[in-house]
């Protein structure tokens, strides 16, 4: 296990692009130290800005990189890694796991925006909040998380899993606006309430409300009521609305919204 | 064999000991490179960039002590593009679409341009005074409208792009071939190609005209390229040519739909090895992710409806039109494929390579950053056999390339990259390194003695990406594909004297008033805008 601890609080944006299993395998903690990274404008080594703790007691394969204090400034964590842990014990910046192709992150505070995006492996599980964008694709681009997992405890904030084509985004707490926006498939679960417009403009995938949604976009239409939803192959007991849309693009993206939790929904009913 | 620099001009000879001496024994020396065609500044390419952060990220230059910071990767930012250019040894280079009410911007991202010497084509194929003109039968008139703009505008050559099409795409529609009228003006394509090729003549422009054809990108349009170089044909005097058809690989698509799509570049190449008139560029296609810009409007939406990308489209005024779209060509796909295949077909089946250019109508068909790729697969038929394996059985199946066994050789790359542009252009001082010429040199690390193109095509890709020395001007300004020295670039522009100008009249004035939203007084841009000026002056023969 390698333990690295914030030397001071960063006050600038710091690239640790570097920060990952992939490169701290088989590295000595100096070599790691030595290690390039970008605070601000300024080039850094990694031993500048972090304490570096080396354990060699465990002969498993899987390296685990553990982060102890505020790296909330800390942008691009586990970005492309490949293979074992990173556990964050604090908040972590934004574009954590980016481009992430395998193994497990685990956050225990907060995670800012962009996390996991343009992912296509792996997990990433944070145990507080997550900012906007997560899973999402890089600005202007299509190519959104394509696969692996993203469990998030606490709420979420807008336009999660836009472009997503694959993989699974559960939220146990609420969600902002524009939830699953261009959706092409992949399934995002909300535990929570939704601050409406889910499924903007989605072509294909699922997306479940477990809670309250002021209301559906116009350009859904009303399919079915559903006892069960099916969530990764886990069942969920409705009964559930189910929408089709987005039809404004065409759309045959499914939008799971409880009854029970939306009374307010119940005029839909007379389209079925 | 030395080649003596003095002022930036190549001289007989200079006094060897005070000089400075480049040593490119072993190498091949060539004049600086020349490109005919590709959208580099303006509103459409600038709209492009704004239009993909995603092309960018992917793609970063890092400033250095000498060079400024900037982005790629299918539309580089104004100084990255300079930089990437002189690195391949190129040291002139064409925009070729300005829509005069846009020249104002064009020139200042062309300012900011460096390392080579510049030129803009104004857009003047549906430009109402030239569609009014042309429709009255006003030859001369038209003359001397176009001789106004190319000094309003600083412009270099007549640029025409879906004659009539643009004008028609402002009612939603279209043309279809060169003799479907245009609306409201009464005006078939056939005759705004031939009005503008004998306005080019009389005005004894340096480059004939540049004309993206009607029908572009779609199947079975090759008929229409060859109906385009047929109406000019009895304009035609000796051996000059009168009409460049651009980036023709999008023009010579057969068949009746996207399903039956194949190459037209037979019949095509078999009519220009025919005929002196027509003279071409490639539009070579590479399989990349890239951003499609024109101005034809109309083509622009109907790829938007193929693709559903993200996409601009935008009419400018009287002028003309314009669209951006993000494209990715695929090699599994049988279409983009078959359009690979037709740029190399017809660069391999026409016989005189002074005929034809080497381009990828960047960023259209893909970034001229691929340029050294397809100088491998011009020389090396085993490059593109290996390029062959990897795409669709389709096209592979339909394409001539197996049957081509023509390599190009190192002196017809030298003629298609820069020799035989700078002759279509009628840029007499580039392209060559004859005593007088401006001393634009690449200096590329192979030697042609050793190294057989055609089996180790990795070294010639090598070393056409990576400049060994470029000189411009007379001063070593790459060196190892390094920028060593930023320098400014020369625009390029006519300045065409002609005995009876353009009459300003009130008429004209009200026109402006009514119809344009820059007045006329503020429509032409004055010399001193321009970073480094130089005109070429031209008496025009009305």
């Amino acid at each position: 296990m390698i333990t690295l601890y914030p030397k001071r609080l960063f006050k600038t944006p710091v690239d640790a692009e570097c920060i990952s299993p992939d490169f701290f395998a088989e590295k000595s903690a100096k070599e790691i130290a030595a290690l390039q990274i970008w605070e601000g404008n300024r080039r850094r080594e990694v031993g500048d800005l972090f304490k570096i703790k080396h354990e060699t007691g465990s002969q498993s394969d899987e390296v685990t990189v553990r982060i102890c204090g505020d790296v909330s400034k800390v942008r691009k964590i586990g970005a492309k890694m490949s293979m074992g842990n990173i556990i964050v014990e604090g908040d972590v910046g934004m574009h954590l796991g980016e481009k992430m192709n395998g193994g497990v992150i685990t956050v225990t505070g907060n995670a800012d925006s962009w996390a996991g995006s343009m992912m296509k492996k792996g997990t990433i599980e944070i145990k507080g909040d997550a900012g906007d964008y997560i899973g999402a694709s890089y600005r202007g681009s299509t190519q959104g998380m394509n696969g692996g997992k993203i469990v998030i405890h606490g709420n979420a904030g807008y336009e999660v899993g836009c472009f997503m084509r694959k993989g699974l985004i559960k939220v146990y707490g609420d969600i902002g606006k524009f939830a699953g926006i261009h959706m092409r498939n992949g399934t995002i679960f909300i535990q929570g309430n939704s601050e409406g417009r889910a499924g903007a403009q989605m072509i294909d995938g699922k997306i479940v409300v477990c809670g309250y949604v002021p209301s559906i976009l116009p350009t859904f239409t009303i399919d079915d009521i559903r006892q069960k939803v099916k969530v990764n192959g886990e069942k969920l007991e409705g009964p559930f609305y189910r929408f089709i849309g987005d039809l404004a693009d065409e759309g045959k993206g499914k939008l799971f919204v409880s009854k029970n939790r939306n009374l307010h929904l119940s005029s839909y009913e007379e389209y079925l | 064999m030395d080649i003596a620099v003095k002022d930036g001009k190549i001289v007989e000879k200079v006094d060897e000991r005070k000089a400075e001496v480049v040593d490119a024994s072993g190498m091949i020396v060539m004049p600086g490179g020349v490109d005919i065609h590709c959208h580099i500044a303006g509103a459409e390419v600038n709209s492009g960039r704004l239009l993909r952060p995603e092309d960018h990220v992917k793609d970063v230059e890092v400033k250095t002590a000498l060079t400024r910071s900037g982005v790629g990767y299918s539309i580089p930012s104004t100084f990255t593009t300079g930089y990437r250019y002189s690195r391949m040894g190129y040291t002139t280079v064409m925009n070729p679409s300005m829509p005069p009410l846009e020249a104002r911007h064009t020139h200042e991202e062309l300012d900011d341009t460096p390392m080579v010497d510049k030129a803009s084509y104004p857009l003047l194929g549906d430009w109402w005074f030239v569609l009014e003109h042309l429709r009255d039968g006003l030859v001369e008139e038209c003359a001397a409208h176009v001789a106004w703009i190319m000094n309003a505008t600083k412009g270099y050559a007549i640029k025409i792009v879906n004659p009539g099409g643009l004008e028609a795409w402002g009612f939603g529609g279209n043309v279809r071939n060169v003799d479907d009228p245009v609306p409201y003006f009464n005006i078939t394509p056939r005759e705004i190609i031939r009005g503008l090729c004998k306005v080019n003549k009389l005005l004894n422009l340096p480059h004939t005209i540049h004309v993206h054809t009607n029908n572009l990108g779609k199947p079975g349009n090759y008929i229409t390229a060859l109906d385009t170089m047929k109406c000019v044909e009895d304009l035609a005097e000796g051996t000059h040519p009168v009409i460049h058809v651009t980036h023709s690989q999008f023009s010579a698509f057969k068949g009746s739909d996207w399903r039956t799509m194949s190459s037209g570049a037979e019949e095509i190449a078999k009519y220009v090895n025919h005929h002196n008139h027509v003279t071409l560029d490639m539009g070579q296609v590479i399989f990349t992710d890239t951003t499609t810009m024109t101005a034809d409007g109309p083509f622009q939406y109907g790829l938007y409806q193929l693709t559903g990308n993200k996409w601009v489209n935008h009419d400018v005024e009287t002028e003309t039109s314009s669209g951006i779209v993000p494209f990715r060509y695929k090699r599994k796909s049988a279409v983009h494929a078959t359009q690979w295949s037709i740029g190399l077909e017809l660069a391999l089946l026409i016989q005189n390579p002074w005929k034809l250019c080497m381009t990828t109508d960047h960023p259209n068909a893909g970034p001229f950053t691929a340029y050294p790729r397809i100088i491998t697969w011009l020389m090396s038929q085993m490059a593109r056999k290996k390029t062959m394996m990897k795409i669709s059985k389709r096209a592979r199946r339909n394409s001539l390339l197996p049957t081509i066994d023509r390599e190009y050789g190192f002196y017809e790359i030298a003629i298609v990259t820069r020799a035989g542009q700078a002759k279509i252009l009628g840029l007499k001082q580039k392209g060559h390194l004859g005593v007088g010429a401006d001393a634009d040199v690449a200096v590329y690390n192979v030697n042609p003695e050793l190294v057989d193109p055609s089996r180790k095509y990795k070294a010639v890709r090598k070393a056409f990406k990576k400049a060994a020395y470029t000189i411009k001007d007379g001063e070593v300004v790459v060196k190892d594909g390094q920028i060593v020295k930023p320098v400014y670039g020369k625009t390029f522009w006519l300045d065409v004297k002609t005995s009876l100008p353009m009459e300003i009249n009130d008429d004209l004035k009200q026109k402006f008033r009514e119809y344009w939203t820059i007045e006329y007084e503020n429509y032409a841009i004055p010399e001193s805008f321009l970073h480094v000026s130089s005109p070429i002056s031209i008496k025009a023969e009305v």
